[in-house]
């Protein structure tokens, strides 16, 4: 939202700016600057390697169960709270999940290994192990009053074990075959569904657009002008079908359709051309990223944890329950978690000991590159999403360039606090909060 | 005499052994302001902040419309009709005017969405009602003036209808005239019949707003008076000494 400095009566249009007609939130524009801006350093130090279909393929999936967490952590910290648990939480799920597929389902159930129900089953049992570990660590920050930080401080310690014990420590796999579809590249729409699915999103994009422009003016509320509205609508659709084309761009190598060229509709594989397209796992992401967003802007429940982050006193004196939503919100990071459990364990094809492991920082972290505010009440979740790239673009660019480990984790660090440095001076020199 | 619209017999609330209000009673009837009065923690607020459903009492009864009432949490108060503007004014900052006026009773769609846009059509209704002046309805409220603040949480109050109506020091952070155009609206609101308990410092404005007056001191009730029966030095007598004049004599 653009703020009109003077206020000016209704039906007297204030001059506005290019950039300001359009009503782009400038934060968003700030954020998917740095963005560019880092991708474009990286290209220009790998020579253009960087920004090949390729590499923003690989970029993409291997954002993706981190930025599903980051969704979450944004109501979290919205709400004041903290989770130091999602990385040994997403481990004890996935730890759950491999022993569901490979031991308990069979053994137990006597469902041969590959049965069509035992990856659904498993997610189930996955998502539900996240909602009951998440509320009730909920349970104890919003009932028992315990603060967030030592509940889910503890909970890292518990979880990142219990996952341990469960399995003895074991790798566990290899996972079911369609399980591991959800991983990346392992699973994707090919060209043809990924121009579906990204031409049905770009109309829908459009259509919601649209129609919130005659809400607005059925409650003759300013617009802004057509033109603005045009130039907007075309950002969309050109940023939706790029994102699909650079996808489809990265074709399957030779030797991969060689193995198997009817995986790929061909009869022999040479001459045959095929792309990888949109892998499941970014579709998870977009649905995931779609509801929360559709959660945080026009549900109640969005509405209350806004309204409990910015004034808690506030909240309860207006009847909200602030006790229930703090369960609510805990239990939706523990979903969240299992699902980037399922992402992260279909894409290694194994359960591991270590996964997840350090997420828990790497998601904070991409909450609050993508504005989430700490002092609570603020935070948007394509901004984590954002955040959650920025931070995998900077980790996988300095590996590609060849900077040592160290360095690498010395510059994210460095990242971390400019960018909350740079987003405290954006705010002042505005005046939003 | 007819059943009061709210009635608190013989309240009590102690926090960690101290008594912040002792065996209080007091009534309101419809189409009555009674101003609450006395130093800072002489227990008006906590008084109020019972019937509002923010403390809960720890012995006592509440009467509404002579019905007795259980009031639990701020949401059976407003099940009541029972409306607060807190002296903090109890907004969230970081949500706009609209938001916060709907806050715990959002308009839905029929899918059951929050209707923004219907929440701030009602909001831009009412706001030019009570303050002209308000135009900042897309910003957060923590970018607006005292006195536009102050008229949120006023229209968040008056919006749903009310028929008790609770002011902890609306007047606090109001210049003049913001704060006419505040007694303005308690006449209005009286008029409509509407049952007004109101907290403030300021002796003289209560004299000419309210229709009784009731002082506590150190959580007790001094007396409550008709504001013709007495004078401006009895009520300062009554919260500095703690002891109503008019019985003494």
């Amino acid at each position: 939202m653009t703020a009109s400095p003077t206020a000016a009566a209704p039906n007297v249009a204030p001059k506005k700016s290019f950039l300001q007609s359009l009503e782009v939130d400038l934060r968003l524009l700030g954020m998917i600057g740095a963005f560019l801006a880092v991708c474009l350093v990286f290209n220009m130090l790998t020579e253009g390697r960087f920004l090949t279909p390729r590499n923003i393929f690989n970029l993409t999936i291997q954002t993706v169960s981190v930025a599903i967490m980051a969704t979450g952590m944004v109501f979290v910290i919205v709400t004041r709270h903290i989770d130091l648990s999602v990385g040994a939480l997403l481990a004890t799920c996935t730890a759950v999940m491999a022993m569901a597929q490979t031991q308990w389902l069979p053994n137990m159930l006597g469902l041969e290994l590959g049965h069509p129900m035992i990856p659904w089953v498993t997610i189930v049992i996955g998502l539900i192990t996240g909602a009951v570990i998440g509320g009730a660590q909920g349970w104890l920050i919003g009932y028992q009053a315990i603060p967030a930080f030592i509940v889910t401080l503890g909970g890292l310690l518990i979880w990142r074990n219990v996952g341990w014990w469960m399995t003895d420590g074991a790798t566990i796999g290899p996972l079911d075959q369609t399980f591991i579809l959800f991983g990346g590249i392992t699973g994707t729409l090919g060209a043809v569904w990924s121009w579906v699915v990204g031409i049905v999103a770009t109309v829908l994009s459009l259509a919601a657009m649209w129609s919130a422009r005659r809400t607005k003016i059925g409650h003759e509320f300013p617009v802004k002008p057509l033109w603005a509205e045009g130039v907007m609508m075309g950002f969309v659709a050109v940023a939706i079908l790029g994102f699909v084309a650079i996808l489809n761009a990265y074709t399957v190598p030779q030797r991969v359709i060689a193995r198997d060229p009817s995986l790929f509709g061909c009869e022999v594989a040479e001459g045959c051309v095929a792309a990888y397209g949109l892998p499941y796992s970014v579709l998870v992401l977009i649905v995931v990223a779609i509801v929360m967003t559709v959660i945080a802007l026009r549900t109640r429940l969005g509405r209350y944890i806004f309204a409990t982050g910015g004034n808690p006193d506030a909240a309860e004196l207006s009847g909200i329950n602030t006790r229930l939503l703090t369960v609510k919100i805990f239990a939706m990071v523990g979903v969240l978690s299992a699902l980037a459990g399922v992402v992260a364990s279909a894409r290694l094809g194994y359960h591991t000991n270590d996964i997840g492991t350090l997420d828990e920082l790497r998601v904070i972290a991409a909450a609050v590159i993508g504005g989430t505010a700490l002092s609570g009440g603020i935070g948007t979740i394509y901004g984590a999403i954002i955040g959650a790239l920025i931070m995998q673009s900077l980790q996988s660019g300095m590996a590609m360039v060849g900077v040592d480990a160290p360095y690498q984790n010395i510059v994210v660090g460095a990242v971390l606090v400019l960018a909350v440095w740079i987003d405290i001076q954006y705010r002042k020199r505005t005046g939003v909060k | 005499m007819k059943t009061p619209l709210v009635e608190m017999k013989n309240v009590s609330i102690a926090f960690g052994g101290v008594r912040a209000v002792d065996n209080v009673s007091i009534e309101l009837h419809a189409g009555e302001v009674v101003g609450l009065l006395g130093h800072n923690g002489a227990g008006k607020s906590t008084l109020i902040k019972m019937l509002s459903g923010a403390y809960k009492m720890d012995s006592g009864e509440i009467f509404i419309e002579g019905k007795k009432a259980s009031i639990n949490s701020p949401r059976d108060s407003r099940d009541y009709n029972i409306e607060t503007i807190y002296q903090t004014l109890a907004l969230a900052d970081n949500l706009d005017a609209a938001s916060n006026l709907f806050l715990g009773r959002e308009l839905t769609t029929p899918f059951g969405f929050v209707d923004d846009g219907r929440m701030e059509a009602e909001t831009r209704k009412i706001m030019t009602r009570l303050n002209p002046n308000f135009r900042k309805l897309k910003e957060p409220v923590s970018a607006l003036s005292g006195g536009q603040r102050q008229s949120v949480a006023i229209a968040r109050a008056v919006y749903f209808n009310a028929k008790i109506l609770i002011m902890d020091e609306p007047t606090a952070a109001l210049g003049v005239h913001e704060t006419e155009m505040v007694a303005d609206l308690i006449k209005e609101l009286k008029s409509q019949g509407l049952g007004i308990f109101l907290i403030s410092h300021d002796t003289r404005e209560m004299m000419e707003l309210c229709d009784r007056v009731a002082v506590m001191k150190n959580g007790q009730m001094v007396g409550t008076e008709r504001v013709e029966d007495v004078t401006e030095d009895d009520i300062l007598s009554m919260i500095i000494l703690g002891k109503n004049p008019k019985v003494a004599a």
